[in-house]
């Protein structure tokens, strides 16, 4: 009974399970080292530069950015006038091609904008070349499928409509 | 929703890492001069390749790594997202339990970035802040790695009365027209005063699915090759420049590694060191008996080549110089500075009947980018262990 007790008073003062403290423990003493070592490798201000600086670009920068941009094309395709096909959402046919481009265009960043040029050349030999072009015409083809899901989508609300 | 993804992230983060770490005991960082990270300050080699797989195992595990780590990066931002009303409410920290969950999960979303981006940075050739890649991201994995662990542990009580409450996949199945959202008070994430939903639950994981599936598709020629490389039009190297017999991507050029014709001309030779020693000009090794193997070359930036070598094997280079057949072979290029230097391999690595010394390739003579006048190809090591430009084979006892 003491034993429970004892530990029903730990609860109440550190908010949860021992168990729960030496996982955190042993993750903090795991994250400490590591860090550690990556700073005498990459010097300790330029891991904390990246660090907050990856974090604070993705929730107070990239996120909001493209909140902002979903609201403003869902005012945008607001303010068109209503058609018959109203009651198949077209918002998402824009979201789905424009985040999957905007993904593409993120995760090949380096390549698209010509940055990795210098370590490409060093590499492999040859200038970064075409890929501003091929993740354009990714873009082209996802938008049109997207659209053609679409039309799809509105002769078959339709074609039940009339039935 | 965020429980939903978070199952998913479960497997594909587990087998990103176990790739992760099976490429990093690949180098065999037990042997001289092959670890990236100060031996004293890492953990023990866990598994290796065994010599008897296909040549393509490294190839596999290591093009899992990176195209999984691509196809996962949409599911991690949809997570990130999922959870973001938590990030703009001031913590309210309760006792010291709350403020160490928080202090972990900067850690988690701090790492999993770094981890991201680092990889990516990396396979595009990308160095920006002049960062050395391999103690980040390696010990950037550690951090993620047992973070992930414990972030998992801690919700999964959460998942589960999620599932209990609302089923697992029910809400998953709901249309527009029938999706709720969450009621408010019922967690931590529900929306105290929701908007009509625009998405369903299967809508977004559909975006979701639809962005790793395109990922797959303009990347994962690079590291499948053959004709598979022309599909894939945004993989780093997802391309052939030509059809010439050396037209196949190479990872460092004979410029970059100062490499000048002078250093690889009639002068050259490469010295053989075992019990006794000798050096080799190229016409000599053109006149030992010459093998013939299709290897793969694997990147450990992902992608993979294969083509077909001619040399003298490298157990015929070791009977030449009565090598001890438990020796180690380290491989020295004229290439004096960085990871590609210099290579040791295993006993088993070069007693494999395949491994060569190379002096052509698909016929030709190699190019001076491919490693001119000679390099080793062995199967299945990770691709900057088959070193280019070769002066010197010293087998050593282990
Ligand atoms: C888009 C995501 C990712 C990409 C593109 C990527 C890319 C790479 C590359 C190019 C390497 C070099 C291979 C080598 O030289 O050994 C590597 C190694 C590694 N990766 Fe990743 N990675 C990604 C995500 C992750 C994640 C999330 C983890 C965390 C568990 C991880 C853990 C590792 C480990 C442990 C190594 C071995 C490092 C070493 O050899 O020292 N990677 N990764």
């Amino acid at each position: 009974m003491r034993r429970a007790w004892g530990l029903g008073r730990f609860r109440r003062r550190y908010g949860a399970s021992p168990l729960h403290l030496a996982g955190h423990l042993v993750v903090f003493a795991i994250a400490a080292f590591a860090i550690d070592r990556i700073a005498s490798g990459a010097g300790l201000a330029k891991l904390i530069v990246l660090y907050a600086g990856l974090v604070i670009a993705h929730d107070l920068i990239f996120l909001p950015a493209y909140s902002g941009l979903d609201r403003a094309a869902r005012a945008a395709l607001a303010r068109l006038p209503a058609p018959q096909s109203a009651r198949v959402p077209v918002i998402n046919h824009v979201r789905a091609p424009a985040l999957i481009s905007g993904l593409l265009l993120i995760i090949y960043a380096p390549l698209i904008s010509g940055k990795a040029d210098a370590g490409y050349l060093q590499a492999s030999g040859h200038h970064l070349e075409g890929y501003l072009r091929n993740w354009l015409m990714i873009s082209v083809v996802l938008f049109l499928g997207s659209g053609l899901i679409y039309a799809v989508r509105v002769r078959r609300a339709v074609v039940n409509a009339r039935v | 929703m965020t429980s939903f993804l978070g199952v998913l992230l479960v497997p594909a983060i587990t087998v990103i890492a176990l790739t992760g770490f099976i490429s990093h005991w690949a180098y065999h960082p037990e042997l001289a001069g092959n670890a990236t990270i100060a031996p004293g300050f890492d953990i023990p080699v866990l598994f290796q390749f065994p010599q008897s797989w296909p040549s393509w195992d490294y190839a596999a595990t290591q093009g899992t790594h990176i195209t999984l780590g691509l196809m996962t990066v949409p599911l991690v931002l949809a997570k990130l997202w999922s959870v973001i009303p938590k990030l703009f409410k001031w913590p309210t920290v309760r006792n010291l339990a709350g403020m160490l969950e928080r202090l972990s999960l900067l850690l988690l979303v701090g790492s999993v970035l770094v981890e991201f981006l680092t990889g990516i940075f990396a396979i595009e050739d990308y160095s920006p802040l002049g960062v050395n890649f391999y103690p980040v991201h390696y010990y950037g994995a550690w951090v993620f790695g047992t973070v992930f662990v414990l972030h998992a542990c801690l919700k999964f009580p959460v998942v589960r009365r999620a599932y209990r409450e609302r089923g697992a996949l029910k809400p998953l199945r709901a249309g527009l027209r029938e999706t709720q959202p969450e009621p408010p008070g019922s967690s931590e994430l529900a929306p105290v005063n929701p908007a009509d939903p625009t998405i369903s639950r299967r809508g977004l994981l559909a975006m979701v699915g639809g962005a790793s599936l395109t990922i797959f598709a303009v990347q994962a020629g690079q590291s499948i090759g053959g004709p598979f490389r022309r599909l894939a039009p945004m993989a780093p190297r997802g391309r052939e420049f030509g059809t010439g017999p050396n037209d196949f991507q190479v990872n460092h050029t004979a410029a970059s590694a100062q490499i000048t014709p002078a250093m690889t001309g009639a002068r050259w030779r490469v010295t053989v060191v075992g019990a006794t020693s000798v050096a080799l000009s190229r016409q000599r090794l053109l006149a030992m008996a010459q093998a013939t193997e299709t290897l793969t070359i694997s990147c450990t930036e992902g992608w993979s080549t294969t083509q077909r070598w001619t040399g003298v094997r490298l157990v015929d280079l070791a009977r030449l110089v009565g090598a001890s057949p438990g020796a180690i072979l380290r491989a020295v290029s004229l290439e004096t500075v960085g990871v590609n230097s210099q290579a040791s391999l295993a006993a088993e690595q070069w007693s494999d009947q395949r491994a060569l010394l190379a002096l052509r390739v698909n016929g030709a003579e190699l190019s001076p980018d491919h490693g001119y006048p000679a390099r080793v190809i062995v199967p299945g090591a990770p691709g900057l262990h088959n070193t280019k430009w070769v002066r010197e084979l010293r087998f050593e006892a282990a």
